[in-house]
């Protein structure tokens, strides 16, 4: 699947869902240095990787989702979690990238300078999630490929409807 | 009280960035890469290294390394319950939390502790 760039979904947006998105970042970043300050930079480092923004991020999602099939007369309610699920499962590839950033910034920070580190670590967490969330295409197109050439006309049937069902969802 | 304003801001501005990011990309599943991007990361390490130096900051991101595992194992559970048992979002991603400090201080508990 092609990624591509949508400007259509910002339209969906309202002003006070930025604003929790906003309060959200802000918050966690405010406690991780209220964690650091009490209970040392080892506890504090845990909440640099917390999952801030995701709860709120796939609640929105879920609402768009179901307003976009509400507004056609259909239940929305699958669509949206569904959607919502694979924004997740995008968080949990991004999250491997996010232990190679954790990974340069601790093995780098003291002998080299701070903003080379911070772009470098950050282009390597780009380029790690990337990599997996393509790796994971490929595993999927291949399963797909194989079930295609292996099966009967039923199974590929079922095979096709069960992948389309799950590549709808992640449009 | 400054400094923590300060953190709340420029983590704010940072996380809204990425997630604005995130709101302009398709496949979902590719925009939620997005979501585990390392903007709280960015504005401590920031903040961190001006005021206390990269020793300190270098053993947050040694700690970071465990709360990135934690993560991955969170935003696993909630999507495999999202997607296969289709239950409601806020509960799961709410409750799935106890998934992320399990994890991180189960994991903290033995390896650096």
């Amino acid at each position: 699947m092609k990624v591509k760039f949508d400007t259509g979904g910002l339209g969906l947006s309202r002003w006070y869902e930025y604003v929790i998105r906003f309060v959200f970042g802000g918050t966690i970043t405010a406690l991780t240095g209220i964690a650091a300050q009490h209970y040392g930079a080892e506890i504090g480092g845990l909440f640099m990787a917390f999952p801030a923004i995701l709860p709120a991020a796939a609640t929105l999602i879920d609402r768009h989702e179901r307003e976009k099939k509400e507004r056609d007369g259909l239940d929305g309610t699958q669509r949206g979690r569904v959607t919502a699920g694979a924004d997740a499962a995008g968080a949990a590839m991004g999250s491997i990238g996010l232990m190679v950033f954790g990974l340069i910034v601790w093995l780098k920070l003291t002998n080299s300078l701070l903003s080379l580190v911070l772009v470098g670590a950050t282009l390597a967490w780009l380029a790690a999630s990337v990599m997996v969330w393509e790796l994971r295409e490929t595993l999927y197109r291949r399963i797909r490929a194989r079930l295609h050439a292996a099966s009967g006309h039923g199974l590929h049937a079922a095979a096709q409807r069960g992948s389309s069902t799950h590549r709808r969802f992640d449009e | 009280m400054t400094e923590i304003l300060v953190r709340f801001v420029v983590g704010g501005v940072v996380v809204s960035a990425f997630a604005l990011l995130g709101d302009l990309l398709k496949p979902k599943s590719f925009a939620g890469l997005f979501g585990a991007a390392p903007s709280v990361a960015l504005a401590t390490l920031l903040l961190t290294v001006s005021k206390q130096g990269k020793e300190y900051a270098s053993l947050e991101a040694r700690s970071m390394l465990i709360g990135a595992i934690a993560f991955f194992f969170y935003a696993l559970v909630v999507s495999r319950l999202l997607i296969r048992r289709k239950l409601p979002v806020l509960p799961v991603t709410g409750f799935s939390m106890a998934v992320w400090f399990a994890c991180a201080f189960g994991c903290w508990n033995a390896v650096l502790r």
